[in-house]
């Protein structure tokens, strides 16, 4: 392993982001697959800054506001992210209440972190151990689309509960603010170029 | 197989061994997955597909969910919850549901039907496949039906007090499906379908 390593751009290829195949440098597009060809993803660091900033300003509402609104018999309530959490917690469904902050609260938290992180540490051509921020990368790409599920969950429920006066859900505000923030940071993991962890590394 | 590959994570230039039954190859350099070898791939994801597209039919036409509340009955369909956020001034949102739970599933499917069959039957492959491929390879992150299954399970949990749900023929074959998709996806491979589908002499 400590052989020299040969990197596909160090010998002048490029290789394909959707077929994988490895051509010369100079080629446009894949001439498998006609996609257009980069070596490294265009202006990833800023490109994923911007992403990361606008699901970070998303993150706010999307906890702070009511996710669904549940009137029944002329009573309202307004439920965020964290109250269904807790709700879950004093009903006893303790491995529910994880589900949705792991995947609602935690998730996107954290992926927004581990991208920052990983976008600093490439900014200031850090070398500090390249294959555990290379597996945090793809963790964070393989986790995030979980956090759609309180999306569904609100769907689900404002289908299901339409009993007029007596249950009624509605969905609140937050609900796009949440899909905004999953969206966005499944967006800015794709707009990060991994390959940049590496190329610190090379002279 | 043999002609070498840059790892899509690190860009390091490697050979990929012939690979024993069901072994998957890794760089050497950042562990990400290379290739990984799929016994029978074409006819195992076509045999998946197939299911899943007849499971689709289903989920999508029969009641998928009822709540039973005092005398009262509520029963919906898979698209039930969408059409109510649209109409409660979310449509982006319901856009969203709609891609990843319905379009996205669908496309991938239908895509996969056009560019493997004539692979498996030997024919020319049709015009666009290259670009039939692009596209599903593309769409296939987005389709979230596993994780609409996940929601199911928390909004009955979250309903199981005051209500009793009755899932319909719909929710069964929505297991299925995100079976059948699931299955599908781990049997593709894509390598050697872009193998098989250059044009290149």
């Amino acid at each position: 392993m400590n052989s020299p390593l040969l990197t596909a751009r160090k010998a002048n290829l490029t290789s394909c982001h959707t077929c994988h195949l490895l051509t010369d440098a100079s080629a446009t597009h894949c001439p498998r697959c006609d996609s257009p060809l980069r070596q490294r993803k265009v202006n990833s660091i800023a490109r994923t800054w911007a992403l990361l900033i606008a699901a970070l300003i998303c993150y706010i509402p999307a906890n702070v506001l009511p996710m669904t609104i549940t009137s029944a018999l002329g009573g309202r309530q307004a439920d965020t992210i964290l109250s269904g959490v807790i709700y879950f917690i004093h009903s006893g469904s303790w491995e529910i209440a994880l589900v949705i902050f792991v995947a609602s609260i935690f998730v996107p938290l954290i992926k927004m972190m581990i991208l920052a992180f990983l976008l600093i540490s490439v900014h200031f051509r850090i070398r500090w151990k390249p294959r555990d921020r290379a597996r945090l990368y793809r963790l964070t790409e393989a986790v995030g689309r979980w956090s759609m599920v309180d999306v569904y969950v609100v769907t689900i429920l404002v289908g299901l509960v339409r009993l007029g006066v007596l249950a009624n859900v509605d969905a609140g505000p937050a609900a796009v603010y949440f899909a905004a923030v999953v969206v966005i940071t499944m967006f800015a993991a794709e707009s990060f170029d991994p390959r940049l962890i590496w190329d610190v590394l090379e002279k | 197989m043999n002609s070498p590959i840059a790892c899509h994570d690190c860009d390091l230039l490697q050979n990929i061994p012939v690979l024993p039954e069901k072994a998957v190859a890794r760089c050497v350099r950042c562990g990400a997955v290379l290739y990984r070898h799929k016994p029978d791939s074409i006819n195992r994801t076509l045999a998946w597909t197939f299911t899943g597209l007849v499971f689709y039919i289903l989920a999508n036409s029969y009641p998928f969910l009822a709540m039973k509340s005092g005398g009262f009955v509520q029963e919906t369909k898979l698209v039930t919850g969408i059409i109510q956020l649209y109409k409660q001034g979310i449509p982006e949102v319901a856009a969203l549901v709609m891609l990843t739970c319905v379009i996205f599933p669908l496309v991938d499917m239908v895509g996969t039907l056009y560019v493997l069959l004539p692979l498996r039957l030997k024919r020319r492959s049709p015009k666009g496949a290259i670009r039939v491929f692009r596209l599903i390879e593309m769409v296939r992150p987005w389709g979230m039906v596993e994780i609409f299954m996940l929601g199911i399970l928390v909004s009955w949990a979250k309903l199981a007090k005051m209500a009793t749900i009755i899932p319909g023929l719909a929710f069964y074959s929505f297991v299925v499906l995100m079976l059948a998709i699931a299955a599908a996806a781990s049997s593709l491979n894509s390598h050697l379908i872009w193998e098989k589908l250059d044009r290149r002499t």
